[in-house]
């Protein structure tokens, strides 16, 4: 487990860095006046947290330093600890394998990390004992099925595909029967990278989404966003378009080993609900964890 | 692309518009919101702030106060800024005097480095040059099987290697191209993490044993606040030349392009706009920011009609205007040809005064179907009805629906308007080209 806290906390050493840098400088003589709040929103937004979450932050901060709430820097740590906790409060739920075969939909934009985000998960259901099975429902990118198989063969998990340019939503159709007919506990379905703006390729992975529902009453149980946590403010709106169109269940933040971002999670917390499920913190199998909400602002603060 | 960006400065600046006199409280204010904007945009805090900074130094003083519309002076100073900003001037690739050019494909993982490389294989093709393509990821699993599948899609070869060691696939590529005469050859590198040295060690040997002409870091146009800190350790640990942005068909604002630009010095040369292989364009500074500031991207409009609307078509077609023979096998070369300038969207989004925004209300999905449709009516006519409409009476109307998978009345709409536009061609009797796209853009029948 200390392992765990200390790769998180290394992956996330820039931001906290970032953020602690403005609070610490405070003990140099420095005090909490408009000039130390103007410095904290530099701060947040150089973490991509946004400018509405932000400026929301640091109207309750201002508010309290004006009621002289707020007299030392750690004070003012404790509190944004506090509010962004509040943020992301309830909203973390591990990955809870309820009945069988359980769908776990992969979406997200290109080059998010799914495929190798499955190859993690898929690594995980393994070693919990459950028997999964990968569809590579990208039949658009070059290669992705071959992508997909490697992982399967990494992981010895059956991959269900077909040729390279066929129907999404036949790959699942098969999947599906394939997992019924072989008591299969996971299935996980890979998705092509789209962006949520092209409104065609929304509609095939509502279509796909249908076809699963259809075959299997109650599937998919999950529908994972992943998310590359270099992302700006667009992340969002793309978090928003998936939500509208398919149903997003949790969201999987990604590459978090390269950059001290992330903090576009909060923005989407607070105005959809959705539930960080995992980070990836690197390019190895196991480098999948649970997101934990108060780890995660532990490593940022 | 930049389309939230713009509406939010034209609101704005409609504030300063509205103004006889400025003051320098307008500036600021105006300023304040524009570097809200800017942030929301994911340009870095710190180019925001020399940015206002220099709009600010410009912008209050003389030079406003002694203009007649100082709403519009803002503009320009912000307008020029941003031009400088992104670049100046638009850049082009370096190509070698002495062949092949070699081209080093650098970035983070997921960024579209592998599909960028196939779409410049894909240009350089079709400039009639001899491209090598050379997977260099021996890493991320299916990679090399990736861009050969593109090479394959391309028509052009991808480098074979048995060897695990990129260092000496992409020496092996370039002896390679050396001496079977290639003019280009791509390196597409496997993506890595600015902060994983040995791997950007890997990079840093790869280009001082190849010694490429040009190293292009590829980035994400939705990066946010960190798109500084990667391409700047990217910069200085490999040096590269120039940026591509990819993913620029989203709805990210783009911020990121500004920022690379400001820290690294090195201009965005490419822009990818789709995940199609033809979804490759020039970056022009002076469009991107009169687009940024709403005055749209009509340069970019002229020149995708200039490139789709080959000479000798547009020769013929002025001909055919001029002895009024305009019939529907014209017609449907015209809808042809709009639709090799893009979709409906991106071509309306490159028109000044239509934005995104209020185009809101109109399915543009629902426009590209009716020209399928409209397209699908013709094609469902024989030739000699397309060369004299007037042949087409009742039961061949009712022969092209079917044809076509329409209703009669879809053809009779198609015929009447064609109807109409045939008299219009008429009244510009001797038109010439320019009034094309007008009437490509305006009179179109559905």
């Amino acid at each position: 487990m200390l392992n765990v806290i200390r790769s998180i906390r290394d992956g996330l050493a820039k931001t906290r860095k970032n953020i602690a840098d403005k609070i610490g400088s405070l003990v140099l003589g420095e005090k909490i006046d408009e000039t130390f709040l103007d410095e904290l929103e530099v701060a947040l937004i150089s973490s991509d947290v946004g400018a509405q979450t932000t400026s929301l932050v640091l109207a309750d901060l201002k508010e309290r330093f004006k009621r002289d709430e707020l007299g030392s820097p750690d004070q003012v740590r404790a509190r944004l600890k506090t509010l962004l906790a509040e943020i992301l409060a309830s909203k973390t739920e591990g990955l809870k394998v309820t009945t069988t075969p359980f769908v776990i939909l992969m979406v997200g934009v290109n080059g998010t990390g799914k495929t190798t985000t499955i190859g993690k998960l898929a690594n995980r259901l393994n070693k919990d004992g459950k028997k999964v099975m990968l569809a590579a429902a990208d039949t658009f990118r070059a290669a992705a099925s071959e992508q997909l198989s490697i992982w399967g063969d990494r992981n010895d998990v059956p991959v269900i595909k077909h040729q390279e340019g066929a129907d999404p939503g036949a790959v699942v159709f098969d999947a599906i029967s394939a997992a019924k007919a072989r008591n299969v506990d996971v299935l996980i379905v890979d998705t092509a990278g789209r962006l949520h703006t092209k409104s065609n390729l929304m509609d095939e992975l509502k279509k796909v989404r249908r076809i699963i529902a259809r075959e299997l009453p109650g599937a998919p149980q999950e529908t994972l966003l992943v998310l590359d946590a270099t992302t700006g403010q667009n992340a969002l709106s793309q978090a928003r378009t998936f939500n509208e169109s398919i149903g997003i269940t949790g969201i999987v933040l990604t590459k978090l080993d390269g950059t001290p971002k992330g903090g576009m999670v909060f923005a989407i917390t607070r105005e959809l609900a959705i539930p960080v499920k995992f980070i990836g913190i690197g390019e190895g199998i196991d480098d999948l964890r649970e997101f934990q909400a108060q780890e995660f602002i532990d490593a940022l603060l | 692309m930049f389309d939230a960006l713009t509406g939010k400065l034209e609101t704005v600046f409609k504030k300063l518009r509205g103004r006889g006199v400025l003051k320098e409280e307008d500036v600021k204010e105006a300023l304040r919101e524009v570097r809200l904007v800017l942030l929301e945009a994911d340009v870095n805090f710190k180019v925001v702030k020399e940015f206002i900074a220099k709009v600010q130094e410009r912008s209050v003083g003389k030079e406003i106060l002694t203009s007649l519309t100082p709403g519009q002076q803002v503009i320009k100073i912000v307008h020029e800024e941003l031009m400088s900003l992104l670049g100046g001037t638009q850049s082009k690739l370096h190509l070698s005097p002495n062949p092949p050019t070699i081209i080093m494909m650098v970035g983070l993982q997921g960024s579209g480095k592998t599909t960028t490389s196939g779409k410049l294989a894909r240009n350089f093709k079709k400039d009639g040059r001899k491209v090598l393509l050379v997977p260099a990821d021996t890493r991320r699993p299916a990679a090399i099987e990736q861009l050969k599948t593109l090479a394959k899609q391309v028509g052009v070869d991808a480098f074979v290697s048995e060897s695990s060691d990129p260092v000496a696939i992409c020496r092996d590529a370039k002896a390679h191209a050396e001496r079977s005469l290639f003019d280009v050859v791509i390196l597409d590198t496997a993506g890595r993490l600015q902060i994983d040295e040995p791997l950007m060690d890997e990079l840093r040997q790869i280009k001082a044993s190849v010694k490429p002409s040009e190293v292009l870091f590829v980035a994400d146009a939705m990066t946010g606040q960190e798109a500084v800190n990667i391409a700047e350790k990217f910069n200085a640990d490999i040096g590269f030349d120039g940026v591509v942005l990819t993913k620029m068909d989203g709805d990210a604002r783009g911020g990121a392009a500004l920022s690379v630009k400001a820290v690294t010095g090195k201009p965005v040369k490419l822009v990818g706009m789709g995940e199609k292989l033809d979804a490759l364009e020039p970056f022009f500074p002076d469009r991107m920011a009169s687009r940024i500031l709403g005055m749209g991207d009509v340069l970019t409009l002229i020149e995708k009609a200039q490139e789709t609307v080959s000479r000798e078509e547009a020769e013929k077609l002025a001909k055919k205007l001029r002895k009024n023979d305009f019939n529907l096998e014209d017609f449907r070369d015209q809808l042809r040809q709009v639709k090799k300038m893009g979709s409906l969207e991106s071509i309306i989004g490159m028109i000044p005064g239509l934005n995104k925004q209020k185009m809101a209300d109109v399915d543009m999905q629902q426009g590209e179907k009716e020209l399928k449709r409209v397209e699908a009516i013709i094609n469902s006519m024989t030739a000699r009805e397309r060369a004299n409409h007037t042949l087409i009476n009742g039961s061949r109307r009712a022969r092209i629906a079917r044809g076509s998978g329409t209703q009669v009345q879809d053809v009779n709409r198609l015929l009447k308007q064609f109807v109409e536009m045939q008299k219009m061609m008429k009244m510009m009797k001797g038109g010439k080209m320019k009034n094309l796209g007008r009437m490509m853009g305006g009179r179109m029948p559905f």
